[in-house]
């Protein structure tokens, strides 16, 4: 091996390398992460909060209103009736509000859905606290059973005053086929 | 050692160690792939060639397109290219093999597996895959044939090929130099591909880690890209594009190499502004790294986000810019002559620069909402990557064709390739850019009435290109068995280390270094 002066040697160039390579795998995954924080950071994705918020003690902000959207979509060929109760709310900021979506599993067999949030405009969702939520939790229906699934959230007192209208909106995941969805089923056919 | 001649039969080719023997490995597998990554578009072609649906099924369509695209991208273009290197770096720096010759060979020989894997999937219930090369989650987790496990791992022996290949090239011109060659004389075709891998070794292990998320989404319940489990499709795209743009300059950034060594020798001048040549190769190489997301500009980015990818992604015109001036700059009042590489150089020069400038349409993101997934895209990105990649690599099969085999390619032949090819190609791509700003959409078998006719001239276009290259292939073999001797400096006055050795370049070279000027 030729090697001139100050160079490092080859094996410890390859060692290098090598650790870039390796570095570099880690980093491809270090990156799902990292899009979650950005997101979070930025409020891109409408991406809201996946536990349920304990709010503080929070005034109501009565001189101003809010409307709330909601929205329901299944997800390609998932074959539940999903639908909001209301379609629009006026709420005050700081106002706990309360309302549901029904779904009803028209299958002659046990199902399970996931509800998938998201808020829009993005910058919303950091300012949209959801204290209960069907979504935080997979949900089993068996053959033909209906449900009224709840959600209550709290517009917080500090959103950006651009902002009329909110939309928040669940697209409904069939995931019976899932490790989840099957470990859920079996519970639901031991009770 | 000098006189040590090669081993007989096969034997040579398993187990040698010698960076000419692999570099012809990698040029004659390259170029086999280029063959059936042809047939595959020219399937794509003759379906395309009337709309309707005539020839093949949707589905096989959409493996068509799949396996052409990985073909031409893994199989073709980026060994063609490592090949080009085996051959050329040690001579061009004076070394006399590899640094790692042993991991040299294995490279090469994970190479046929990993490709007569990811064909099988052709001949697999379900079929090969079909979502695209760019196999965007969740069409090829939720929705791909079974074969997608074949291909996850096809990919990673790929990866690992490349990557073994990279490591061999840095080791190898940043320790085996002959004394006196110090970086800045180095040859531009060693400076591009030093920095080609390094962003192989940076990319590759990305792509790695996207192919491996895929395998646990598929196989192991986990929820990376799939939305019901708090995944996310449009991470996969981040994560894929992370890799898939630096990906593209690994495609192109040897190819200026090897135009910035042939276009001087016949202009018969020096390469004009070579230092500003090696920095603008290094700003690409960088800017390539924060553009991605100019490939998902429809997928619903905030406007600052659209912004920054956008003049980001206008900023690669200038060191691109820097280097087509310099190339013109270079035969500009030069005494030139046009022997079948300079061709091939000059129509590289004139055919990427239109690609370049497609290129810059779509990077303007709201003008890219009416391009995205349009053939216009197609058009684009065929025009960087054929007269771009391919055409530069017939021209260093050319130039240095000589060098190899120690015989001279008949010149009338190479003219009349470069003439069939050149027509060809611009009769395939030209008319895409017209579909597609007229709507017609990529990866579909069927079309609307009103892209017919220009479809029809792309398939005629595209089996004349075709055919050329068999022509290609003839030229090659009679140049190797009947080709009339060359002179050891085969051109007037080249310039490199390679030309100092005899034609054909003995079996070792420069076992003792050679004295720089």
């Amino acid at each position: 091996m030729r090697k001139q002066q100050g160079q490092t040697s080859t094996a410890s160039l390859v060692k290098m390398l090598v650790c870039v390579v390796i570095g570099m795998f880690f980093f491809g995954f270090a990156l799902v992460p990292l899009y979650d924080l950005f997101c979070e950071v930025t409020g891109l994705n409408g991406k809201t909060n996946e536990q349920a918020y304990i709010p503080a003690e929070q005034l109501v902000d009565t001189s101003r209103e809010v409307t709330v959207q909601f929205v329901a979509t299944n997800n390609e060929s998932m074959p539940w009736m999903f639908k909001p109760e209301v379609f629009k709310l006026k709420v005050h900021p700081g106002q706990e509000i309360r309302t549901t979506f029904y779904a009803k599993n028209p299958r002659s067999m046990a199902m399970v859905g996931q509800a998938i949030p998201s808020v829009s405009p993005g910058k919303a969702a950091a300012y949209f606290h959801k204290t209960e939520c069907f979504c935080f939790n997979s949900q089993p229906l068996m053959a033909g059973e209906e449900v009224d699934m709840p959600v209550s959230f709290i517009v917080d007192r500090d959103l950006p005053a651009s902002v009329h209208t909110i939309t928040l909106s669940y697209t409904l995941f069939d995931i019976t086929d899932s490790k989840q969805g099957r470990a859920a089923v079996s519970e639901l056919a031991s009770l | 050692m000098g006189d040590h001649g090669p081993a007989k039969g096969f034997g040579r080719w398993l187990y040698t160690t010698n960076h000419k023997d692999i570099g012809s490995m990698y040029l004659w597998f390259s170029f086999a792939m280029f063959l059936l990554g042809g047939v595959f578009a020219l399937v794509i072609r003759a379906e395309l060639f009337q709309p309707g649906l005539q020839l093949v099924e949707p589905e096989f369509f959409n493996q068509m397109t799949t396996m052409h695209g990985l073909i031409m991208v893994f199989g073709a273009v980026m060994p063609a290219f490592v090949g080009l290197a085996n051959w050329l770096i040690p001579m061009m720096i004076g070394a006399p093999d590899m640094a790692l010759p042993r991991m040299n060979n294995w490279s090469f020989w994970i190479l046929p597996f990993a490709f007569a894997m990811l064909t099988s999937t052709l001949f697999m219930e379900g079929g090969g895959p079909n979502f695209g090369w760019t196999f965007y989650a969740p069409l090829s987790t939720t929705y791909a044939p079974p074969s997608v496990t074949y291909f996850i791992f096809a990919v990673h022996i790929m990866g690992a090929s490349s990557i073994m290949g990279s490591i061999n090239i840095i080791a190898t011109i940043l320790n085996m130099r002959a004394p006196g060659m110090t970086l800045m004389k180095m040859p531009l075709f060693v400076w591009t591909w030093l920095i080609t891998a390094y962003l192989l070794i940076a990319v590759m292990p990305v792509l790695a880690g996207c192919v491996t998320m895929m395998l646990m989404d598929i196989h192991f319940g986990t929820s990376f890209f799939n939305a019901a489990g708090g995944g996310d499709p449009v991470l996969f795209q981040h994560v894929f594009w992370f890799f898939g743009h630096p990906e593209v300059y690994i495609m192109i950034l040897p190819a200026f190499g090897v135009a910035s060594a042939i276009i001087p020798t016949f202009a018969r001048k020096p390469l004009f502004g070579y230092a500003s040549m090696v920095y603008a190769t290094a700003s690409i190489a960088f800017l390539s790294f924060i553009v991605w997301a100019h490939h998902m500009f429809t997928v619903g980015m905030p406007i600052a986000g659209e912004l920054f990818f956008m003049y980001a992604t206008m900023l690669i015109a200038v060191p691109t810019g820097v280097k087509v001036f310099n190339w013109v700059t270079t035969m500009f009042r030069g005494s030139m002559t046009f022997e079948t590489p300079m061709l091939f150089a000059i129509a590289f020069v004139i055919l990427f620069t239109i690609g370049g400038f497609s290129g810059l349409m779509l990077a303007i993101a709201p003008a890219d909402f009416q391009y995205h997934d349009t053939y216009f895209v197609v058009a684009h990105f065929h025009y960087v990557l054929v007269p771009g990649a391919i055409f530069s690599i017939f021209a260093a099969v050319y130039y240095w064709l000589p060098k190899w085999s120690g015989k001279m390619y008949d010149e009338r032949l190479g003219k009349a390739h470069f003439w069939l090819s050149f027509v060809g190609l611009n009769v395939t791509f030209f008319p895409m850019h017209f579909v597609g700003l007229a709507g017609m959409p990529r990866r579909i078998p069927d079309y609307a009435l009103q892209f017919a006719d220009f479809n029809m001239i792309a398939s005629c276009g595209a089996f004349l290109f075709g055919f050329s290259q068999v022509f290609f292939l003839y030229i090659v073999i009679k140049t190797i068995r009947s080709g009339k001797k060359a002179t050891d400096e085969v051109w007037e006055n080249p310039e490199g280390l390679e030309w100092t050795i005899p034609s054909p370049a003995p079996y070792h070279t420069f076992t003792t270094p050679p004295a720089i000027k």
